[in-house]
């Protein structure tokens, strides 16, 4: 047994070691207290619901959500918004759809199954508007980033004047949590720029926050069930494992040796 | 081998069994004598096999809703992640099974140096096994390209890049193995049609592993040759099979907190960002469980050598059972290779740990320091320890040390100080 506690403390030690070399960040990030982190981790739906509203009025004139569906509104685990509210919001897009029995292309207005209807036509419209650079798809933005929600957090909140010395090109801006600290978006969110439906304050941390809330949940849209299932087999798991433990016992008791 | 003779009870079953002995293949496999002192470090073998079947069966069902095309790829993983049902899970479970089949490995590897395993007459089993570690690197590999992302294009662009190191036909075999002058859909096609064959490779190797095993059986924690079946045996059923069981149960359990807790925590964030040959990541960065042959490939300042160093330091375990020239095989008894075996433990950590920093500065050093250290450990440090080293008196059977106490350092010390 005690062989085995070594070996199992060497997993636990790798574990923890390739956690701690993936959080050897340079910059520290801003903190604050994510409802989806921990073993029950769940979305904050309101939040969630707010996030959306954020997209929508602020990030979505030029940042696109490929993968994400207007049904995916009304799923479990998501903003939960009602079906509803879900076509409403679906039918309040045009989506380009055709080609038509005359062979053309003609615009209606979105349903459920539709994608998230996209500011540009292609990488290159949105390269051309946005000076060059290309305003990445943010459906999985936040597991693309080293810093995950907390960087795109913090990069949201991290505009500030360049200190003295550092020359920006037009349309170059600094940021103290982009990597290389030159940014080409703007700084987009002010104080009450978007107005919550619920009576929520509309700071700029706060709108981060909700931002950010819902990109995690557009990138892993199922982490509410993996938490929840996960909690399921590891108790299981340790159930099973107490249980084939003593029949071990049970078994090597025949002979003198010890397990 | 068990020596009897096996005849089964019923008609039906000697009927078939004369035509096909797959009784007594079972009956062999259930009684196989194995050593009763065999420690918690034998038991990542069934998990081994747990990790292949798993990592087997996940990617069967992916490739069912993968598409193998560079336009397609990427979104055919979200596609998997988002709308196939529990697509999520069997996806993290293949991507994080990988890190957990490499760590296994690694301890299963490192057991072997430990005891000694790979000494005669093992030496079939060891170069087996080395052969399926290449086949995993290759498949961990290839599979890693398969999702299409910065990572998966970039890795696959330096690593067959190293085939042009090859003198005069270098540039013609990496246009051969794209399949055109880049990485591109021709690649990803071959690679995953690789990806796809690997698996049952190193399936039928396991199986000749496993064979090769059941010839002389188990090597023990005392390492010395001992009577099959005897007192110093257990039948493989149950006692072998309970405690393996029990070992893969936690075994599981760590797998199962990365897979539903840190899933993405052993990728690297860049192959979240869809493959794009115009824009180069800062730092390219292999997997966790190539580190330590990445470090050693950049530590040599010459392309064509140090890809040699690299493949040379991973066919250099083939040659190990000559180049161990002790007749002792278990560490226990072997008091000096027993330091200098914690000594390349460390040694390939830091490789690990160098691999995965810039190669610059203090960190290049290292690398080459520890790399030299590396060749040095086989090369020299091996052979002559085998002339060189005082050993300690090894038991006549497993029993002896058992009925005094347990085979492990603690009875070696104490034997070392009786003997002074």
């Amino acid at each position: 047994m005690k062989n085995f506690f070594k070996i199992f403390s060497f997993i636990i030690l790798f574990s923890g070691l390739s956690l701690s070399t993936q959080a050897a960040e340079k910059v520290e990030y801003l903190k604050t207290d994510w409802s989806f982190k921990g073993l029950f981790g769940k979305f904050d739906r309101a939040a969630l619901q707010r996030g959306y509203q954020v997209y929508t009025e602020v990030c979505s004139s030029c940042h696109s959500m490929k993968y994400l569906s207007y049904r995916n509104l009304a799923e479990k685990g998501g903003p939960e918004f009602s079906i509803e509210q879900a076509k409403a919001i679906a039918a309040s897009f045009e989506v380009k759809d055709g080609p038509n029995s005359d062979g053309d292309m003609f615009t209606r207005p979105g349903r459920l199954s539709d994608k998230f209807v996209m500011p540009y036509d292609n990488v290159q419209a949105a390269q051309a508007a946005n000076g060059g650079a290309y305003p990445p798809d943010m459906s999985v933005l936040v597991k693309a980033r080293g810093g995950g929600v907390d960087y795109i957090y913090s990069l949201l909140q991290g505009y500030e004047d360049p200190p003295a010395g550092v020359i920006l090109d037009d349309g170059v801006y600094y940021n103290k949590y982009m990597y290389g600290n030159k940014i080409k978006m703007a700084n987009q969110l002010s104080d009450g720029l978007v107005e919550y439906s619920d009576g929520t304050i509309a700071s700029v941390e706060q709108m981060s926050k909700d931002v950010t809330t819902f990109l995690m949940w557009s990138a892993e849209p199922h982490l509410e069930s993996r938490h929840q299932m996960g909690f399921k087999a590891i108790v299981y798991l340790i159930i099973l494992t107490i249980l084939v433990y003593f029949s071990m016992k049970r078994i090597w008791s025949r002979i003198e040796t010890e397990v | 081998m068990s020596d009897h003779e096996y005849t089964p009870k019923s008609k039906f079953g000697k009927w078939f069994n004369d035509r096909l002995p797959l009784l007594t293949l079972a009956n062999h496999l259930t009684d196989y004598p194995t050593p009763k002192n065999l420690n918690y470090w034998w038991t990542f073998g069934g998990i081994l096999t747990f990790c292949l079947i798993t990592q087997i069966v996940t990617g069967l069902v992916l490739a069912m809703h993968y598409i193998a095309h560079a336009d397609m790829a990427f979104d055919s993983v979200e596609h998997i992640m988002r709308d196939v049902n529990y697509g999520w899970l069997i996806r993290y479970i293949h991507a994080n099974g990988a890190s957990m089949f490499f760590l296994a490995v690694y301890i299963h590897i490192f057991r072997s140096l430990f005891y000694g395993s790979y000494k005669a007459p093992r030496e079939i089993i060891w170069i087996i096994g080395i052969i399926i570690y290449l086949l995993m690197m290759a498949a961990a590999f290839l599979g890693y390209v398969l999702p299409w992302g910065q990572m998966s294009f970039w890795g696959a662009t330096v690593i067959t890049n190293l085939f042009s190191a090859i003198p005069l036909v270098g540039e013609g075999i990496v246009t051969w193995l794209w399949g055109g002058y880049s990485v591109d859909n021709p690649t990803l096609t071959r690679f995953f049609t690789l990806h796809y064959l690997i698996p049952f490779l190193i399936l039928g190797l396991v199986v000749l592993h496993i064979w090769a095993l059941h010839v002389p059986g188990n090597n023990n924690p005392v390492g010395i040759d001992i009577k099959k079946p005897s007192k110093d045996t257990v039948p493989f059923h149950p006692y072998i099979v309970i405690k393996d069981g029990f070992a893969l149960l936690m075994f599981m359990i760590v797998f199962a907190f990365f897979v539903f807790y840190t899933p993405n925590i052993l990728g690297h964030a860049d192959n979240y960002i869809e493959a794009n040959p115009l824009v180069t990541p800062a730092h390219i960065v292999p997997e966790w469980y190539l580190l330590p042959f990445y470090a050693i490939l950049r530590s040599v300042p010459d392309k064509l050598l140090g890809v040699v160093a690299m493949l040379s330091a991973i066919l250099i375990l083939a040659a190990l059972p000559w180049l161990d020239t002790s007749k002792i095989r278990s560490a226990v008894f072997r008091p000096l290779y027993r330091q200098f075996y914690w000594i390349l433990v460390a040694d390939v950590l830091i490789l690990g740990y160098v691999g995965a920093m810039p190669a610059e500065g203090l960190y290049l050093l290292v690398a080459r320091v520890a790399t030299a250290y590396y060749f040095l450990h086989f090369l020299v440090i091996l052979p002559v320890l085998g002339w060189k080293e005082k050993t300690l008196p090894i038991p006549l059977s497993i029993t002896e040390p058992i009925l005094g106490g347990s085979p492990n350092l603690a009875t070696a010390k104490n034997k070392e100080s009786l003997n002074k």
